[in-house]
């Protein structure tokens, strides 16, 4: 294979990807706002079986992630490989506590019946089951990314440890960074839209 | 050993790398051989998806139950709309073409992203895989076309989601050739071909490219909420739980017709290229093509209500519809207008790519009138899914994405393969499809209008005699097609070699390559001072 | 290549942009809890684009890099945008 080297290449290749991924999600936001639009009463009641608390938690968990890897790229262009291995380590742990939380989120809808085609779900009006519909699909989908990006993180972890990635090629790492800048995103979106309507 | 399989000295045909033998093919990163792939993959689907159409017009040669019966009909057609949209016309010219040519045309060794390009393919043919499940499995092939309307999409038994799933496997396959070609353009002209010394192919590339990357992603979220529908009942188009089949519709054609956009682009571009070739002129208005392909790019985002005049949306969003579909009309228009001034007073040749890039012109054109009729709300509640609606998209896509991929494919075929096809079997061929085309498709027209619905395996006896015309040209087509196929393949093996570089006497840089390319393409990357279309005398 | 003097963002303007996001976040905590109607929504909306915004500058380094990324950036979220308003020119008028 033909080797070319070209980082800013990389970077384009990765925001466009981003560009999809923010299609994907976009759509998902405009049926929620279609479905908003068709059942407001329904949806604000919806939303106040949402826990803030533990909403506001994973926001603000993830914004710290957001900043640690950040760091670790300034880390790495300042070849301080420890500094950048520690913040990599922090992003994955929080990663991982945000998952653990949606886990006891999405739990306690389960107990209740709120999990598509379920009973009590059923039971109450159309804007509710649709409220609750996008929000396991809306977060559902997220919580695949973040999967994902635990996954890009752990492979970058380690490419930083064997110095495969470092002060002068840190392509991979920058693009899992803007990668994981978009998980953030779209939770920026998905809090107010579910949590804080009530 | 290395002297041989130097990559300046080997056609890439040749090329020996790390592999052998089908695996030299099926893991190569070379853009050139991932084109070839994508075209015989093509060729084959297509194939396939053309007999299920000649079983399907052999039904509706006579009302009633002639060869098949509704369940199969439906099958038939959905399994014709799948193979044809999703596996032939939108990889299209781009996987094709776009790989082989786009490197060469702008002076580059490859793509942006090889191993990206690669993956592509392989995602393509795993989508195919997963699609073909979905006609084997117990519950039956799908019986919903190829739009998987909601809600019969996730209340029918048939299997609908190996289908859908398969589609959306493709579709990242669609993403990645966008994301590499954007790159690739952006980032590797030779040095001095500024963005408007660029040939018209890659800038029709590049509109498209764009419409890959933004547009696909809604198409694949679509089939995934069908998906959940199926799996979960989310309720999300169920009306029994408050969900809106209607949005379904929005959803789906928000990509649907940005998609048709990735068919035809290409395929005006290659036109672009033929045209000043064969008239030995310069292109007539180069700037005024580009704005309209970047137009067409972007206007083609908000039109898509125009597939669904009668489903029940507002009035205000039918009238929206409607205009901005006759405004995204006009650049289309302008480009009619360009290559027919460009043939104006220009010396023609007419040789084979020739001859299916007017026809290509004429048949598009009565694709694209037609379409205004359907763009018109008063007409378009006569004509909504009636034969009037296949026989414009037939027009339009075959007749625009397929036309241009026969004149694209008859136009560069010896640089390819460094051989020639047979002139007079090429032309024999063509004008034997081209008459049974028309004879398939223009009866089409008239029995929309007068009233016999698609999508049904029978009719009333007052549609018999125009369906007998079109199913008798069916007959016609594919035997042009055969001909056509056969010459090529022949040729591609056995056909007259040639070492010419310029055997038509382009000015474009793959014209000045070797014929094959080698591996590299160029021994040193050229540095242009010119524009691509400079026709002296 | 990677010839291009890369930018380097120290570690105190990370700190200070998680500060303001986080303040922002706080502040559409607090201000939902007012009852202000549509108004809500749209004070809800309008600080996550803040946040966004603030996230795609100086995080996704947007601020920094060569204009072609903040023009295509800009136009993707255009033309989402007007997607949006063109589907609602269906649900808002039936």
């Amino acid at each position: 294979m033909i080797e070319h080297r070209d980082d800013l290449g990389a970077k384009m290749g990765m925001w466009l990807f981003i560009f999809t991924e923010l299609l994907l999600f976009g759509m998902l936001f405009l049926v929620y706002a279609v479905y908003r639009s068709m059942h407001p009463e329904a949806f604000k009641l919806a939303g106040e079986e949402l826990d803030v608390a533990l909403g506001t938690l994973n926001t603000v968990i993830l914004l710290i992630s957001s900043m640690t890897v950040a760091m670790s790229i300034s880390a790495i262009q300042k070849g301080n490989k420890n500094l950048a291995l520690a913040l990599l380590g922090v992003t994955i742990f929080i990663a991982v506590v945000f998952l653990v939380n949606k886990y006891f989120e999405w739990g306690v809808k389960f107990e209740y019946g709120f999990q598509p085609g379920g009973a009590e779900l059923l039971e109450l009006g159309q804007g509710t089951i649709l409220f609750f519909g996008l929000y396991f699909i809306m977060t559902g989908i997220h919580a695949l990314h973040i999967l994902i990006g635990i996954g890009l993180f752990i492979y970058v972890y380690w490419q930083v440890k064997i110095d495969k990635i470092h002060q002068t090629d840190y392509v991979w790492l920058e693009n899992t960074g803007l990668y994981w800048h978009l998980v953030d995103l779209i939770w920026i979106f998905l809090f107010p839209l579910f949590y804080l309507i009530h | 050993m290395s002297e041989a399989n130097n990559a300046h000295n080997v056609s890439y045909l040749d090329y020996k790398g790390h592999y052998k033998g089908l695996f030299a093919w099926i893991f190569s990163t070379d853009h050139k051989r991932i084109g070839l792939l994508y075209l015989y993959t093509m060729l084959f689907f297509f194939s396939v998806a053309a007999i299920l159409g000649l079983l399907m017009k052999t039904q509706l040669i006579a009302p009633g139950y002639t060869i098949m019966g509704p369940q199969t009909y439906n099958s038939l057609f959905t399994l014709h709309g799948i193979i044809m949209i999703f596996i032939i016309v939108v990889p299209g010219l781009p996987a094709v073409f776009g790989n082989f040519f786009l490197p060469i045309m702008i002076g580059a060794k490859d793509v942006a992203f090889p191993r990206l390009n690669l993956l592509s393919w392989w995602l393509y043919i795993i989508g195919i895989l997963i699609v073909l499940t979905s006609q084997f499995m117990g519950d039956g092939p799908p019986d919903t076309g190829w739009t998987f309307y909601a809600p019969y999409s996730f209340r029918t038994p048939t299997n609908v989601l190996p289908a859908v799933f398969g589609a959306f496997v493709m579709g990242f396959s669609s993403i990645l050739t966008g994301i590499n070609f954007v790159v690739t353009i952006h980032r590797m002209r030779a040095p001095g071909m500024t963005w408007f010394k660029m040939p018209l192919f890659p800038w029709t590339l590049y509109g498209t490219a764009w419409i890959q990357i933004l547009a696909t992603p809604v198409i694949g979220i679509t089939l995934l909420l069908i998906v959940a529908e199926r799996l979960m009942g989310i309720g999300i188009f169920d009306p029994a739980l408050g969900g809106d089949p209607i949005l379904y519709q929005h959803l789906f054609w928000i990509y649907s017709h940005p998609a048709v956009y990735i068919m035809i682009l290409p395929g005006m571009g290659a036109i672009s290229e033929i045209i000043p070739v064969f008239s030995r002129k310069t292109i007539f208005g180069y700037k005024a093509i580009v704005l309209s392909t970047m137009a067409i790019a972007f206007v083609g985002y908000f039109v898509w209500g125009h597939h669904m005049f009668t489903s029940g949306m507002s009035g205000r969003a039918l009238f929206a519809f409607s205009f901005l579909t006759f405004i995204v009309a006009i650049p289309s228009a302008i480009k009619v207008f360009n290559w027919v001034s460009t043939m104006h007073k220009g010396s023609l040749i007419m040789q084979t790519p020739f001859y299916w890039a007017i026809s290509f012109i004429f048949v598009f054109m009565i694709g694209g009138l037609t379409g205004l009729v359907l763009g018109s709300l008063a007409t378009n509640i006569h004509v909504h899914d009636t034969h009037f609606v296949v026989a414009h998209f037939h027009f339009i896509v075959f007749g625009g994405t397929g036309y241009a991929f026969m004149a694209a494919l008859h136009y560069w075929f010896p640089k390819m393969y460094g051989r020639m096809y047979d002139m007079s079997w090429a032309n024999l061929g063509w004008g034997i499809f081209f008459i049974g085309f028309l004879t398939l498709y223009l009866p089409m027209f008239y029995l929309g209008i007068l009233g016999m619905p698609r999508r049904y395996y029978d009719y009333l006896p007052d549609f018999h005699g125009g369906n007998i015309i079109s199913s008798l040209g069916a007959w016609v087509m594919i035997s042009g097609i055969i001909i056509i196929f056969a010459n090529l393949i022949r040729s591609a093996r056995h056909g007259q070699k040639i070492t010419e570089k310029n055997p038509w006497g382009g000015k474009t840089l793959e014209w000045q390559v070797d014929t094959p390319p080698t591996l590299e393409n160029f021994d040193e990357i050229p540095t242009i001072v010119k524009g691509p279309y400079e026709f002296e005398d | 290549m990677s010839e291009e003097k890369h930018h380097i963002v120290s570690y105190k303007t990370h700190f200070f942009v998680l500060v303001a996001l986080l303040i922002l976040t706080t502040t559409s905590v607090l201000i939902t809890r007012l009852e202000m109607g549509p108004l809500n929504t749209a004070a809800a909306m309008l600080i996550a684009g803040t946040k966004a915004a603030i996230v795609l500058a100086w995080f996704m380094h947007l601020k920094f890099e060569s204009r072609l990324f903040l023009l295509m950036v800009s136009a993707v979220i255009v033309l989402f945008i007007l997607v949006i308003i063109v589907t609602f020119f269906d649900y808002s008028y039936r």
